[in-house]
């Protein structure tokens, strides 16, 4: 990323408990690593670059209006993502838990046979992932297309436990989700992220080998 | 690769990758999806993609980035951080 260098997690918790001690030294820091934090979520989750700087906007107004209701300075990141979504939510007017399509895992996995209950695997070889940066460009806009094209309710879980590496309690809580489904469409999302570069490592690293 | 014939086993260990991979599967479990495994080089393949996957996802940052904040937003945000400051101040420290 240009000019904001990504911030480890206990680098945010520390910036959090200045705030909350009302050292304003921490305000700048806290703003530019959030605000592109939110603004990728919901971005991702609405793909309008005007709504989801909107969304950064209104959610950060939101975190310090109610800053001293954080009471513990460990629980930053998730209590701003749940700040962040109702925002997201409320921009899109479409609920993000509207009952979503559910995909079955076999939509998913390995392409199947019909030879009495028996499966046939093929993948591609992923032994050899891109490793130049225009292939790694390539690689991530396969990715991106893959995370936007899973139904909402999926995308988000993914946003938050596969991408912000939220725990997977933490990522029920923001979304009031119970454990079990943040599970199960945590590994449906990945399975279509993972078919979907298996389609990419076929094609275009094939073709650009040759 | 030549396609491999897997099973209904196949199906029910890859159907729980996920929760195997994240270490999030009870002791006994977590042994049988092991042993199933260790038996079966194509569901191996299939977790090492899986894997590659949720590392992939760990590192993805999309290209968009928000433009500079502005300094009016910035100033309305700075305000809402004083205000709840001197809000808790009010309510007596
Ligand atoms: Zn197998």
């Amino acid at each position: 990323m240009i000019g904001c260098q990504a911030l480890e997690r206990d680098e945010e918790i520390e910036l959090a408990r200045q705030l909350i001690d009302g050292e304003p030294a921490a305000f700048d820091r806290f703003v530019e690593h959030f605000r592109a934090k939110i603004f990728h979520y919901s971005w991702m989750m609405c793909r309008n670059r005007e709504d989801a700087e909107e969304v950064a906007q209104e959610a950060l107004l939101k975190v310090f209006e109610h800053f001293d209701q954080l009471r513990e300075p460990g629980r930053v990141r998730s209590w701003v993502f749940r700040i962040a979504k109702n925002a997201c939510l409320t921009k899109r007017r479409r609920s993000v838990f509207a009952p979503p399509r559910e995909h079955s895992f076999d939509e998913f996995l390995p392409s199947m046979g019909h030879d009495g209950g028996r499966l046939k695997l093929q993948i591609a070889d992923w032994s050899r992932l891109p490793d130049g940066p225009m292939l790694q460009a390539e690689m991530r806009d396969a990715v991106e297309q893959a995370i936007g094209e899973l139904p909402d309710g999926h995308r988000s879980v993914l946003l938050l436990r596969g991408v912000e590496e939220l725990s997977t309690e933490e990522t029920a809580q923001t979304l009031d989700l119970p454990v079990d489904v943040v599970k199960t469409r945590l590994h449906r999302a990945r399975l279509a992220v993972r078919k979907k570069l298996d389609e990419f490592l076929r094609t275009e690293v094939l073709a650009v080998k040759e | 690769m030549e396609p491999h014939v897997h099973t209904k086993k196949c199906q029910e260990v890859l159907s729980r990758l996920s929760d195997y991979l994240n270490v999030d599967l009870p002791p006994d479990a977590c042994a049988e999806i092991d042993a199933h495994l260790a038996g079966c080089p194509p569901c191996v393949e299939f977790a090492e993609s899986l894997q590659k996957t949720v590392e992939i996802c760990r590192r993805y940052r999309p290209a968009e980035l928000p433009a500079p904040i502005g300094q009016e937003a910035r100033e309305q945000l700075l305000e809402a951080y004083r205000r709840m400051l001197d809000a808790r101040r009010t309510r007596g420290a």
